[in-house]
């Protein structure tokens, strides 16, 4: 059994969408007869690849302008679904993601399921799926508000595979004026650099923790990552610290990777952690203490200095 | 300036959490603690309210039991006072429901900031600072990572995905903070003398105007269906580095044809 329509919170930029829409897309369609998107910005951009995911139309908000996404969607997307009826809306755990849903949550006074990485239609009704106790556990949830059920899911919980579709079609939302509560301006965007293979898709991310001692010696972590072709990635505990910027957590809070091999360089694994690697291939760990909980997830542990064992990897690895 | 702290009291993250069976929620029976995640609100409000050259800072908090343990550490940093909401009624309610009651408590308070942090340590939903300022009306910065005040605008630097944008916005607003944003400072003596003396409004919900179908687990119309254990991974070689552990890391990468 299948619900009617979806509808999804699509976000992306002039490339077209991001892969955490693309993977929405694919899960949705499994579980709607009809996928329908809400675009923020970059609507016409994303339609031809929304289209190849099994999106039907996307509906193009006109006007963002400067202002915040969440706030000015949700006050046109609460108009929306009282005139589209979908049965849910589906959001990433992005920043606007969650802006948005939040919003909307206030505006249409209805839940909002948070944390998801699985979903389900049982009797008519979305039942979501959201690891707790650092991914131990998982609790199902049955939505009982009116429709539409509000729920966001977290990166790299589904694959994004295309459905051979064309391109969906676009059509204009006017924007609706949120009054006093929109008034926060953007005022200039900074994107960080990205050289190398970035950690949302690299086959191999090698990451670095409190271990390390001191921010000089993440220069082993990029070191070990260039040799290896790798994303180099960071426990919250040094991007909280200052050493590295929030780009690379990897975590809860941060990014969550899925790659072929998984390093974890003096890191501890507290489940914030944990939560956003374990879902690797292949772990190798390296941490001075044995009972670190690092080691219950690592396929390979080495119980040793990381200013010992990772000069002479990296040694070892040059001179091949 | 008048800055009003959003701040959790959550069960110690260091002990293993669980469930009320009935109702799928948290557990909250022990003893509670300032969560790590609102310290940095506390503190960055207590930086503005001084490169403001003075100004009130208020914690706002809903917790059973009226418990204060968490709210007195965030006094003893040298927050001013505190609003708490408290009532059996609210037992399991989500996110929506807890912005209904904040933003009515806030509501009280005149702010000309309201801060919180970007989410909390068990419930990580993320929403809440959001929802509050849907409930008050008021624009919202969430993900910031840097505030500056001047003049009545907030200048923040939000978070987002790619790195950061730059964002204005006239006062009133409610602004999220970031983990790490700021060092929060440790309460001193004197600080955590001065914190049992200073005062702590409780409410209930009554006192809020707000109805108790809309919060607690009957408002977050959400049912608990299932609790699954996950699949545990299966530990692997443990070696302890006798100066060629590197050889054995070399010899795995190899087999996975990675190198």
């Amino acid at each position: 059994m299948t619900l009617a329509q979806i509808l999804l919170f699509a976000e992306g930029d002039a490339d077209g969408p991001s892969g955490l829409t693309l993977e929405l897309a694919t899960k949705a369609r499994t579980l709607a007869d009809t996928v329908t998107a809400f675009a923020p910005a970059h609507g016409e951009a994303m339609a031809a690849e929304l289209g190849a995911h099994g999106v039907s139309t996307v509906y193009a908000l006109e006007g963002l302008g400067d202002g915040l996404a969440g706030v000015h969607a949700a006050a046109a997307l609460a108009g929306h679904i009282d005139a589209t009826s979908p049965d849910a809306v589906f959001f990433g755990q992005t920043t606007d993601g969650r802006d948005t849903a939040a919003r909307l949550a206030v505006l249409a006074d209805r839940p909002v399921s948070t944390n998801n990485v699985g979903a389900e239609v049982v009797d008519g009704g979305i039942v979501t799926e959201e690891p707790i106790f650092g991914g131990t556990q998982n609790i199902f949830t049955a939505y009982r508000a009116p429709a539409p059920a509000l729920a966001m899911f977290r990166p790299k919980s589904f694959e994004a595979e295309p459905s051979g579709g064309g391109a969906a079609a676009v059509e204009s939302v006017a924007a609706v004026d949120p009054g006093e509560a929109g008034r926060a301006a953007v005022t200039g965007r900074h994107a960080g650099e990205r050289s190398g293979p970035q950690l949302d898709d690299a086959a191999g991310v090698v990451s670095g923790g409190r271990g390390l001692g001191q921010p000089e010696a993440y220069s082993m972590v990029d070191e070990l990552a260039g040799l290896l072709g790798a994303a180099s990635g960071a426990s919250r505990a040094i991007v909280d610290a200052g050493w590295v910027p929030y780009a690379k957590q990897v975590g809860q809070t941060g990014k969550v990777v899925k790659p072929n091999v998984y390093i974890a360089c003096g890191i501890s694994g507290a489940t914030q952690h944990l939560v956003g690697m374990k879902g690797s291939k292949n772990i190798v760990a390296i941490n001075k203490d044995p009972e670190a909980p690092i080691f219950g997830v690592a396929d390979l542990g080495i119980v040793g200095d990381v200013h010992k064992v990772m000069p002479a990897l990296i040694e070892a690895l040059k001179s091949r | 300036m008048k800055v009003v702290v959003c701040v959790k009291q959550i069960p110690d993250p260091a002990i293993p959490g669980e469930l009320v069976p009935e109702t799928g929620t948290l557990n909250r029976d022990d003893k509670l603690i300032l969560d790590e995640s609102d310290s940095y609100g506390v503190e960055m409000a207590l930086q503005l309210a001084e490169a403001a050259g003075g100004g009130q800072v208020s914690l706002v908090s809903m917790a059973p039991r009226s418990e204060t343990s968490g709210l007195r550490t965030a006094l003893a940093m040298g927050a001013d006072d505190a609003v708490l909401i408290s009532d059996d009624a609210l037992a399991g309610s989500d996110a929506l429901g807890t912005a209904k009651v904040l933003g009515a408590a806030i509501s009280e308070l005149e702010a000309d900031l309201v801060l919180a942090g970007v989410e909390s340590s068990d419930g990580y939903t993320g929403t809440v600072p959001e929802m509050i300022a849907g409930v008050m009306g008021l624009p919202s910065i969430t993900f910031a990572k840097q505030i500056e005040i001047s003049d009545g605008v907030a200048s923040v630097q939000r978070q987002t995905e790619a790195g950061y944008d730059q964002v204005e916005c006239a006062l009133p607003a409610v602004v999220s903070v970031t983990a790490g944003v700021v060092e929060p400072r440790y309460p001193s003596f004197k600080g955590i003398m001065a914190a049992k003396k200073k005062p702590v409004d409780s409410k209930d919900l009554a006192a809020l105007g707000i109805d108790a179908a809309a919060v607690g687990v009957a408002g977050a119309r959400q049912e608990t269906v299932e609790v699954t254990d996950a699949p545990e991974r299966e530990a692997g070689e443990i070696i302890t580095d006798e100066g060629d552990a590197h050889a054995n890391i070399v010899e795995f990468l190899t087999e996975l044809k990675v190198i």
